[in-house]
């Protein structure tokens, strides 16, 4: 069984139907990646798993159970973080209450906390400053330590290296792996290159529907299908 | 061309009754009290119009349309106070009114560019309460609390004969004598129609639908390339304008202005009942609300005396059915329609009974 | 015009930024009304005003930053509060007059009934007035503006439309002479009790775990949300607080008046919504920053310029707009 199952999604914003029918399966550990040009609805497929927008007709099953029609904080409260596109973090809140948001009881534990504090050192030098303060790439990265926080089943992430200079690439990179060793991340990214170091498994979505399925090696192979549905040059 | 409804077919028989009604008022309704409620009637049509015209179709929430319905108001009653009763007045108290509403709604559509849609409205209660607390400080001008009377055109005096019998007594037609107060309601109700008439027909015409555009939705309108802003201003200072007219007119019939008839948050109040029980975005919904509302507020008022007479044992209740309280039943019906009904009497109807 | 703006910024900014606004203006009035006694007594005024227009304000911008819903029959609480005070400090006249103990009972047992009608109130307001309209800000501000006139008529209703006398205690009444300068007891007590308002609601807002996401619920709820709290609960417990605080705003202007009427809650409603597009939405400091300038304002105008005075707030709130369109200190967004 898989950790997560998309059927038949169909998602409508106002008058705009968005996705018209996304059918996917995510395995359990390691990193799905989904692709797919600008506008193509990943955001969207996203935001409709953590119950933002409603898929309606459709469903999304996490470990088995139908989760479509709960709202946003339970499906959180089942073990899925979202990173969303915009980072979502706090401007007012200084760095730690950021993080502290994010547990259950309002207290670290200390092991983790250690090792977020190693994967991103930024963070601890910027402990009690207010998160607007932070840089863009800094921010990315408050917004990830803030999904793995405490232990989570599944950790939804959109577009981490937007407009982040290559060496914030690299690092964010790193804690990836790291971080999918012990959890299921779903990225989504337009950044091919960061992708294909990370994923095991991938998927193509273009306007609304998923085009393409398979695993990142072989996608990785294929460079007639990625300039087809990615429109990258050879 | 779709059919219309049944419902609207409803609505559009209802208004032909009631323009009929309106029209043949002092004939078909022999006593005086009457003819003051059906030239009430035909006033306040235009002003919610002109109100459904911001909130209904462009999507604005103003508080200070009774402000510019006062303006008008003052304008006419004041140079009608200093200059005596001749039509010079007329015409400059009403440009003054005009000139004045036209320079404020500027103003103050000009700041809405500079701050969140939202503070608009607190924007124009703000101003609102400023200009009434000014009205009732320059009494010398306004009369204060107690307002000003004066005398108006000879046409419209009451004593006025229209035509006169062999006996040179005023003419009679079907009992109504042809007097003054016959010919000032029909000032009131031919102005009435016209200024009805010319907003329904920006309603439908290209503005019309530029208007509802950006009500549906704003950046979408933008990006479209329509200057959002200018529209809006635009179309505030128009409304701002009717309602002045009416003002102006209003007070000619009455022969009174104070700040009861023509500032008070009151007749605000009356206006957003009027426009969500007729129903925001038609402009039938304004004819409607204003007949039900102006006739509430003559008889329902009497009702309720009797009401609060037969529960007098009761604990509370005699106090909420007092006439004075009439307000209470109407805000609850208010807020009671705003969440059942958003589209008011007529808008629902419209869109029941959808003909193949 | 915005290159004299930017320079006005830059030097505020240097003095202290726009938190000292209120001092700057005390001392523009020092210098313009020349003569310190009345100076103090006004400022005192100003002060108390400002505190008790702060306790009737915070809620509505809170309210606003966090639910993003625009109540403008939040000075409903404001009217029931003054009333509910005002009938237990009648009912229990006796002991106002029975020393300064049994006086304050009094007086506490009419702030806490007001409170708790506020809390009340806010509760039945919220599920029922305001959760139907959650999204909808034209239908928010109608069907408001529908509470606001039904309550109106329920407090004609209950207690009539003649003016209603609010007995104080005797301990509070009065005021202390030093040299020249009078200053009203009342007063520094409205004065005090805001205060101590204002540092509990810091308390809460910045050291407890509600707090925390009170503000992280102003800025992002969708994010909130997505960190599995349901925010719904959150909205209810901050309409609640914020119907309470302007009940007890109420209840204090209502022992400031010493006489009130129904209309009470209109004549409010402009002040205080001036005072929140001041401050700025969704911050408390914001709101006690817009108070305390209004209530200044007002009073040194009414000194100096008595026509001008009901004027200048709106002059002061389309200034400081032009200035600032957010407001002196809205909250991060």
């Amino acid at each position: 069984m898989s950790l997560l199952e998309l059927r038949g999604m169909r998602t409508d914003i106002g008058q705009y139907a968005v996705l018209h029918g996304i059918d996917l399966a995510v395995p359990e550990g390691g990193t799905f990646v989904l692709l797919g040009r600008n506008g193509a609805g990943k955001t969207t497929t996203l935001r409709s798993i953590m119950g933002l927008w409603r898929p309606s007709p459709g469903s999304v099953h996490f470990r088995g159970t139908d989760i479509s029609a709960l709202a946003t904080a339970d499906i959180a409260r089942r073990g899925i973080a979202y990173v969303p596109e915009n980072m979502g973090i706090f401007g007012g809140l200084t760095v730690e209450e950021n993080l502290i948001l994010a547990t259950a009881r309002g207290r670290f534990d200390g092991a983790r906390l250690k090792r977020i504090q190693a994967l991103f050192p930024a963070l601890e030098r910027f402990w009690t400053k207010q998160a607007w303060s932070l840089s863009g790439g800094q921010k990315q990265m408050l917004s990830v330590a803030r999904a793995i926080v405490e232990p989570r089943d599944l950790i939804l992430i959109d577009e981490p290296t937007k407009g982040l200079a290559p060496a914030i690439v690299a690092a964010m990179a790193e804690a990836f792996r790291e971080i999918a060793q012990e959890t299921t991340i779903l990225l989504v990214e337009q950044n091919f290159n960061f992708a294909r170091s990370l994923g095991s498994n991938m998927a193509v979505i273009d306007d609304g529907r998923v085009v393409h399925r398979g695993t990142m090696a072989d996608f990785a192979a294929d460079k007639e299908a990625q300039g087809r549905l990615l429109g990258l040059s050879a | 061309m779709m059919k219309d409804t049944y419902g609207t077919l409803a609505v559009k028989a209802a208004m032909a009754l009631i323009a009929a009604l309106l029209l043949f008022a002092p004939f078909l309704f022999q006593d005086v009290r009457a003819i003051e409620v059906a030239a009430r009637i035909c006033i306040f049509i235009v002003l919610v119009a002109s109100y459904d015209l911001l909130i209904g179709y462009t999507g604005i929430v103003s508080f200070a349309h009774t402000m510019f319905f006062g303006f008008g108001a003052y304008g006419a009653a004041i140079a009608l106070r200093q200059m005596g009763p001749g039509w010079d007045a007329v015409a400059l108290g009403t440009l003054a009114g005009l000139g004045l509403s036209l320079v404020v709604a500027t103003v103050i559509g000009l700041i809405s560019l500079r701050v969140k849609a939202i503070f608009f409205a607190m924007i124009t209660l703000a101003a609102a309460s400023v200009v009434l607390v000014l009205a009732s400080q320059l009494s010398q001008l306004t009369g204060g609390e107690d307002g000003i009377t004066y005398r108006v055109p000879s046409l419209f005096k009451t004593a006025t004969k229209l035509a006169v019998d062999e006996e040179g007594k005023v003419l009679r037609w079907f009992g109504v004598r042809l007097n003054g107060k016959l010919a000032a309601y029909y000032f009131v109700f031919f102005t009435s129609l016209v200024l009805f008439l010319l907003m329904l027909r920006i309603t439908v015409s290209p503005l019309g639908t530029v208007l509802k555009a950006i009500r549906e939705n704003e950046a979408r309108a933008e990006a479209i390339g329509y200057r959002v802003v200018a529209y809006r201003t635009f179309v505030f200072c128009l409304s701002a304008l009717v309602a002045s007219l009416a003002g102006s007119v209003y007070s000619i019939w009455l022969k009174y202005t104070g700040p009861d008839t023509a500032l008070s948050f009151a007749i605000m109040i009356d206006i957003l009942l009027m426009v969500v029980i007729g129903g925001m975005g038609t402009m039938w919904g304004a004819v409607v609300g204003a007949v039900l509302m102006v006739m509430a507020q003559y008889y329902l008022r009497d009702l309720m005396g009797a009401a609060s007479e037969a529960t007098a044992g009761l604990p509370l209740l005699p106090e909420l059915l007092a006439p004075d309280r009439w307000l209470f039943w109407l805000g609850i019906l208010f807020i009671l329609l705003v969440y059942f009904f958003p589209r008011g009497i007529v808008g629902t109807l419209m869109t029941r009974g959808v003909r193949a | 015009m915005s290159g004299v703006m930017t320079r006005a910024s830059e030097t505020l900014g240097r003095f202290g930024g726009v938190n000292l606004l209120p001092l700057w203006i005390a001392l523009a009035a020092f210098l313009l009304i020349g003569v310190p006694s009345s100076w103090v007594t006004l400022t005192v005024a100003g002060l108390a005003m400002g505190m008790m227009v702060f306790l009737m304000a915070s809620g509505l911008s809170l309210v606003f930053g966090l639910m993003d819903v625009l109540n403008f029959g939040h000075s409903a609480f404001v009217s029931f509060g003054a009333f509910v005070a005002a009938t237990v400090l009648a009912a229990l006249g006796g002991w106002l007059d029975g020393g300064p103990l049994l006086a304050s009972a009094a007086l506490a047992c009419a702030l806490i009934a007001a409170i708790a009608f506020g809390l009340a109130a806010g509760l039945f307001f919220e599920r029922v007035i305001i959760k139907p309209v959650y999204r909808d800000h034209l239908r928010q501000i109608l069907i408001t503006m529908g509470a606001l006139i039904v309550s109106e008529q329920i407090i004609l209703a209950v207690w009539g439309g003649t003016p209603v006398t609010v007995p104080r205690p005797a301990f509070l009444e009065g005021a202390w002479i030093i040299g020249d300068v009078s200053i009203e007891i009342y007063r520094l007590f409205a004065f005090g009790l805001g205060a101590l308002v204002f540092l509990g609601l810091i308390l809460l807002l910045n050291r407890t775990r509600i707090g925390l996401l009170i503000r992280a619920g102003v800025e992002n709820r969708e994010m909130v949300e997505s960190l599995g709290f349901k925010i719904d609960r959150l909205f209810i417990g901050v309409f609640m607080l914020g119907s309470a605080l302007a009940a007890l705003g109420g209840a204090m202007w209502a022992g400031y008046e010493t006489l009130i009427t129904p209309a009470l809650g209109g004549e409010m409603m402009i002040v205080v919504f001036i005072v929140v597009i001041i401050g700025g939405l969704g911050s408390i400091e914001g709101t006690l920053l817009g108070a305390l300038i209004v209530g200044l304002t007002a009073n040194y105008v009414g000194y100096l310029a008595p026509k001008l005075a009901l004027a200048s707030n709106m002059i002061l709130m389309m200034a400081i707009l032009m200035w600032r369109p957010s407001g002196l200190r809205p909250a991060v967004k």
